[in-house]
């Protein structure tokens, strides 16, 4: 039986084993300093195991790792904050993304954007993903288990796409695999992405007093995005659907994946709650943040009274 | 290594990128073409004596262009009918018709495409020349070197060693604007505080055989090479009539056999476009 592992454990293990089977690389800034990247790389590996320190030139950066891409070794690119995302990004997407369409020559690229929040000021806060959802070649998850985490691995291992995979810092220490929650004809289906999905349990508890019939979906694949026949089914038969997304203002990946889930399903209300719409100052009282427990409570109790 | 052997095939590979582009300039003034062309007559000598060179010298390196791109194709000895197939969008083209003038591409010669953006190709080719370990060539224009990622990319060269070498072709503009309007520093001068070896000297191919004929890939290298361009920045247009024509020149200067080499690439040419636009 497999030992329980954390995310952290995890990541570090498949890193640890990709590097062997492809002589492959791990790129990004400050790798080889103190703390490597919050116990997410093996401690014992150096440069000369592939684990490769940039400049500190963001969009140079990202392009170096465009490049060692179209070698087929399957490079791992870290991005510190995805706040950096503005810069690191450019040549990803417009290289290696379009690469094969272009020039028939794949360019797969493992990029692991580590979001967070709270402190970080108006740039490096947020996940920045709905930037580049939109352009062709890339496909995003954000997982939040080992287990997804490893699903998201093992499906890039068999294919030639761009994976950005988004972490939050939070998640590292997480151990056990979340389950959604389908009812049917539920009073409300709550979708939950990233760090919200801490909620999950507590928004449960609170709602299972209630006269309230209330579902729970755990969203990490971003793009494509799908959902499974049964999750299909509760929102099919649902009278209502919040989503709440992890830290994105309500313009950029909550109204993106809203209108997947409209595509989808035939949900009639939708409401989607994410960032305050302001920009994010570094001390507490003026920051940012993602919705808390509290916060999605309020806002789904609200919601389930509106009767328009 | 034979220098007047390379300087004839280089020659003829100028002259077939010279009359392959004059076909592509008839077509784009007839409107049969009408998306943008980036045109490299005036410094195909540049790409064309290098690919000379390390051809006699037997090494085949990885070649990363950007737009103005066709003399390093033809040069280093891509297919042409492939690369005028790519002008019609046609799927048989050397990029699959994807390409255009400025996204060739072509597995035989190891050129990899350009994505558009002024440069990337510097941090591209080095990405890929660090992975593999395999020496690469990279033209880059005067312009391109002034974007900032280039200058981080070519300190990381250095810092590393990465088997690359670095051609400028300067024709001293950015679309209209000369250099010294945009900077008071050189190539040669910023790659040299980087600690990579570096070198300024005209499209000559004489100067260009002596600076490479030696080179062979052990550490990183700068060329700054001087030229010209002949036409528009992009699109069939004349900046200077007056413009000093290397090829021209150079035909001029082996006399009568380089008439011949180059009436002989110009049937070579007539002959692909028979039937073809």
């Amino acid at each position: 039986m497999r030992k329980n592992i954390t995310l952290r454990q995890e990541i570090s293990s498949i890193t640890k084993k990709h590097l062997k089977k492809y002589k492959s690389f791990v790129f990004g800034q400050n790798l080889l300093g103190v703390g490597q990247v919050n116990g997410t790389l093996p401690k014992e590996l150096q440069e000369k195991n592939g684990i490769i320190d940039l400049p500190m030139a963001d969009v140079a950066g990202g392009g170096i790792v465009a490049g060692a891409a179209l070698s087929m070794k399957k490079p791992i690119y870290i991005i510190r904050y995805q706040g950096y995302n503005w810069f690191n990004m450019v040549f990803i997407i417009n290289y290696a993304c379009k690469s094969f369409d272009i020039w028939k020559i794949p360019a797969p690229i493992f990029i692991r954007g580590v979001s967070n929040e709270g402190c970080v000021g108006p740039v490096a806060g947020s996940a920045q993903l709905s930037l580049f959802y939109k352009m062709p070649g890339i496909k995003i998850f954000s997982p939040f288990t080992p287990h997804e985490y490893r699903k998201v691995y093992q499906e890039f291992v068999k294919d030639n796409s761009v994976y950005y995979v988004s972490e939050h810092r939070k998640s590292y220490d997480n151990l056990f695999s979340t389950k959604n929650i389908l009812k049917k004809n539920s009073d409300i289906t709550i979708i939950l992405n990233s760090i919200t999905r801490e909620s999950a349990t507590k928004i449960n508890f609170y709602f299972h007093k209630s006269k309230h019939k209330v579902s729970i979906i755990h969203l990490y694949k971003l793009k494509p995005f799908n959902f499974s026949n049964s999750e299909k089914k509760t929102i099919n038969q649902t009278k209502k659907l919040i989503l709440i997304c992890d830290n994105d203002y309500e313009d950029g990946l909550p109204a993106i994946i809203k209108s997947k889930v409209c595509d989808l399903t035939k949900c009639p209300k939708i409401k989607i709650l994410g960032l305050p719409y302001k920009t994010a100052g570094h001390h507490p009282k003026k920051d940012v943040v993602p919705p808390n427990a509290k916060k999605i409570i309020k806002t789904i109790e609200k919601f389930l009274e509106r009767k328009d | 290594m034979n220098f007047q052997r390379i300087r004839k095939n280089t020659l003829f590979s100028a002259s077939l990128s010279r009359y392959f582009e004059n076909k592509i300039y008839n077509l784009i003034k007839k409107k049969k073409i009408k998306f943008p062309v980036y045109f490299s007559a005036g410094k195909e000598y540049v790409a064309c004596t290098i690919a000379n060179i390390f051809k006699s010298k037997k090494i085949k390196p990885m070649i990363f262009g950007q737009h103005r791109g066709h003399s390093i194709y033809i040069g280093f000895g891509g297919d042409l009918k492939k690369l005028a197939l790519e002008f019609i969008g046609d799927k048989k083209g050397c990029t699959y018709g994807m390409g255009g003038s400025l996204s060739i591409h072509s597995e035989k010669v190891k050129m990899y495409g350009h994505d558009g953006f002024m440069g990337s190709n510097v941090c591209i080719g080095v990405g890929m020349s660090f992975a593999t370990k395999y020496p690469a060539i990279i033209f880059i224009g005067d312009a391109a070197f002034e974007e900032d990622y280039v200058l981080a990319t070519i300190s990381w060269v250095a810092k590393k060693k990465i088997p690359c070498l670095f051609v400028v072709e300067d024709n001293n503009y950015a679309i209209t604007t000369s250099k010294q309007d945009r900077r008071d520093w050189t190539v040669k001068n910023i790659s040299k505080a980087f600690g990579i070896e570096s070198y300024d000297f005209s499209d000559d191919p004489k100067l260009i055989y002596e600076n490479l004929k030696n080179y062979n890939f052990k550490k990183p290298r700068m060329i700054n090479i001087h030229t010209n361009r002949l036409y528009w920045h992009s699109g069939a247009g004349i900046d200077n009539k007056k413009t000093f024509d290397r090829l021209e020149h150079e035909i001029k200067k082996i006399g009568k056999k380089g008439f011949e080499i180059n009436q002989l690439a110009k049937s070579q040419i007539d002959n692909i476009f028979k039937n073809l636009i």
